[in-house]
């Protein structure tokens, strides 16, 4: 192996650590914020002690998830000037606005209103503490906002254009960013926060009906997650629904390694489970699949929301190959796009030449030379079409434990929603009350796939079309990568027990006070 | 950093405050308020206190150990202007 292989592939392997560590916090903090709001929204309408408790017990846990949290995706950004200096500099301010906006707007609001939020209690007046709660949790999704929507930008770069001379893109227009992939990513992000946070509620207060320890409160806290989760849940699908349109519309190639899909066909059936071959290459005659069962024309419903409609696999993909409302529709081959990414490149060269020289005419030349081809701009690096494909194996089974996993607790819900009415049985069943503690895990394991099948499936691009991994790496030994790789995975494995400790102490702690009153 | 911070200094300058605190208070100017509305905020913490040490061991090794030591901006610590970074950068790229 090559040290630059050996850089890129370490650098990744850094990056999807510190990214994947990061996400362990985030989705409890956007769920979680949004229920402790609507819990302490219930206690001013009602009144009641009761609600007051549990926006107060479950406001501790987010505070604890919170102060381990923060910071965390921090280091990502030192990752990008360091790891990847060519891609931060070629993103330019795309990149840069929507993260300063973040810094700057959705920053000072968390930091404003968490202080009066925990603070606060008995020194502002209910309304403005009920206000500053509220402010919290929107403060944190529109901080998820701007990150997802740089997120979606490097998916699907718009609303931009590249000037040779910064070497950076350049922002034409803002709104642009606000692409349907963006639009989608916010949401379903967002919401399956809300379902991560209704099932993180519903195994601590299980855990205390477990234990027989207050279990009216436990019954309350489930009853409002359920809710609160299934609603999450539902919306989550929904957006993924519209997530799975934008992919296959904008990223057509992450949609054919979902499915494993070599050769498409109209009528494009869903792959329920399969055993993937892993002989199949995209120009051998292999079968996709050793052992398959599918769902007839699920694919296409998925995809492209007709039945009918086709979807392109890998190796159409390649040769250029679609299908729209029935016609062949020739798209631009991969052969052709490294043909044409590499004309971009030696436009770029002639640029710098002629940069170097000051003759501005040849500068022109060069610059609409490149304009030509630049959308194919990255093709360019690579010499073999098999460079442009994504891993397809941990992309197709990421995709199938989503999937699965959201169905699983889709049943879920509604069974603890069924059992959560009949208290006595809610509080009987010790085996629901096991499934729902093994399930908070589990529902870590589901979003964090959805990010692996999202960032995967889109190898090997970092900026899809225009900039691949290999390009957007810094010179940097590779020495010096695996032993901050190293040094993150101790930092972050122990920052993890002591966030699950201090998490499960508090739990415990709390749970043997009574929780059904204040005055206790 | 000095967002957040005005922002504190303004939000809490216009807190409506309850009867309660309003007797504690309200002879004491702004800044007092802000002062005191932290001090007894942190008094009164419990797991806070050890979230707090977590909060600052954790930016410690942050930005002190990981940013200074091994996460250095490689073109701002190697080029001056911009011209010469988008230089580099384009010579990086047409390789
Ligand atoms: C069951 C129906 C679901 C479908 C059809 C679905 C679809 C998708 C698709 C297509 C992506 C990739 C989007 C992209 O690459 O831009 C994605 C990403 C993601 N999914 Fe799902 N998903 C589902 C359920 C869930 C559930 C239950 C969760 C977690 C609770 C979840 C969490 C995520 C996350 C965190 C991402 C990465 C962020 C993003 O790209 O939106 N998904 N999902």
């Amino acid at each position: 192996m090559n040290d630059l292989t050996t850089v890129v592939d370490w650098s990744r392997w850094q990056f999807a650590l510190t990214a994947i560590y990061h996400w362990l916090f985030v989705p409890l903090t956007l769920g979680l914020s949004v229920l402790v709001a609507i819990m302490e929204s219930l206690y001013l309408k009602t009144k009641s002690e009761k609600w007051l408790m549990a926006t107060k017990f479950w406001m501790r846990l987010f505070g604890i998830n919170f102060a381990i949290g923060v910071a965390t995706g921090i280091i990502l950004e030192f990752e990008f000037g360091t790891n990847w200096s060519n891609y931060s500099w070629f993103v330019g301010d795309i990149f840069g606005a929507p993260l300063a906006i973040e810094g700057i707007l959705a920053f000072f609001m968390e930091s404003t209103f968490v202080a009066v939020m925990f603070f606060g209690w008995n020194k502002v007046s209910p309304r403005f503490h009920l206000a500053s709660t509220w402010l919290t949790a929107i403060g944190a999704s529109i901080s998820a906002l701007w990150i997802l929507v740089a997120n979606a930008w490097m998916q699907y770069p718009v609303g931009m254009e590249f000037d040779p001379a910064q070497m950076r893109n350049v922002m034409d227009n803002f709104w642009d960013l606000f692409s349907g992939i963006a639009v989608n990513k916010f949401f379903h992000a967002v919401f399956s926060g809300w379902a991560l946070a209704g099932v993180f509620v519903i195994g601590v207060s299980c855990w205390f009906l477990w234990k027989k320890r207050n279990q009216d409160f436990a019954l309350l806290s489930i009853k409002s997650a359920a809710w609160f989760g299934l609603a999450g849940l539902l919306l989550t699908m929904y957006t993924g629904d519209g997530s799975a349109v934008e992919v296959t519309k904008h990223q057509p190639m992450k949609l054919a390694a979902m499915e494993g899909l070599y050769h498409g066909t109209e009528g494009q059936g869903f792959t329920a489970f399969a055993i993937l071959n892993p002989d199949k290459d995209w120009n051998n005659d292999e079968d996709e699949y050793i052992f398959e069962i599918a769902i007839p024309r699920m694919l296409s419903i998925l995809g492209r929301h007709d039945a009918n409609a086709f979807i392109p696999g890998v190796t159409d993909i390649i040769e250029g190959r679609d299908i729209i409302n029935g016609d062949t529709v020739n798209t631009v081959s991969y052969a052709e796009r490294i043909e044409r990414g590499k004309m971009a490149q030696a436009a770029l060269r002639n640029y710098d030449i002629a940069l170097e020289k000051g003759d501005s005419v040849a500068m022109n030349v060069a610059k609409a030379d490149l304009q030509k081809n630049f959308q194919y701009f990255g093709y360019g690096y690579f010499d073999d079409v098999k460079e442009a494909i994504p891993p397809i194996g941990v992309t197709f089974w990421t995709f199938r434990i989503m999937c699965y996993l959201g169905g699983y607790f889709l049943l879920f819900f509604v069974v603890i929603l069924i059992l959560v009415y009949r208290t006595r049985l809610m509080e009987r069943a010790t085996w629901i009350q096991w499934i729902a503690m093994a399930s908070v895990p589990l529902m870590w394991v589901c979003s964090e796939a959805g990010w692996a099948v999202a960032e995967v499936g889109r190898q090997p691009w970092t900026v899809q079309d225009l900039l691949p991994t290999k390009a957007a790496i810094s010179e940097i030994p590779a020495s010096s990568v695996i032993v901050t790789f190293w040094l993150f995975a101790l930092v972050f494995t122990v920052l993890l027990v002591a966030e699950v400790s201090i998490m499960c102490r508090q739990i415990s702690k709390e749970s043997k006070k009574n929780l059904s009153s204040n005055k206790a | 950093m000095i967002f957040s911070f005005t922002s504190i200094f303004l939000l809490i300058s216009l807190l409506k405050l309850t009867d309660e605190s309003l007797s504690k208070y309200h002879t004491m100017e702004t800044v007092k308020k802000i002062w005191f509305f932290y001090r007894d905020g942190f008094r009164e913490m419990t797991v806070g206190k050890t979230l707090w040490m977590i909060i600052l061991l954790k930016l410690f090794i942050f930005f002190v150990v990981i940013k200074l030591l091994f996460f250095p901006n490689l073109l701002s610590r190697d080029y001056d202007t911009d011209a010469d970074r988008a230089d580099h950068v384009r010579k990086e790229l047409t390789k």
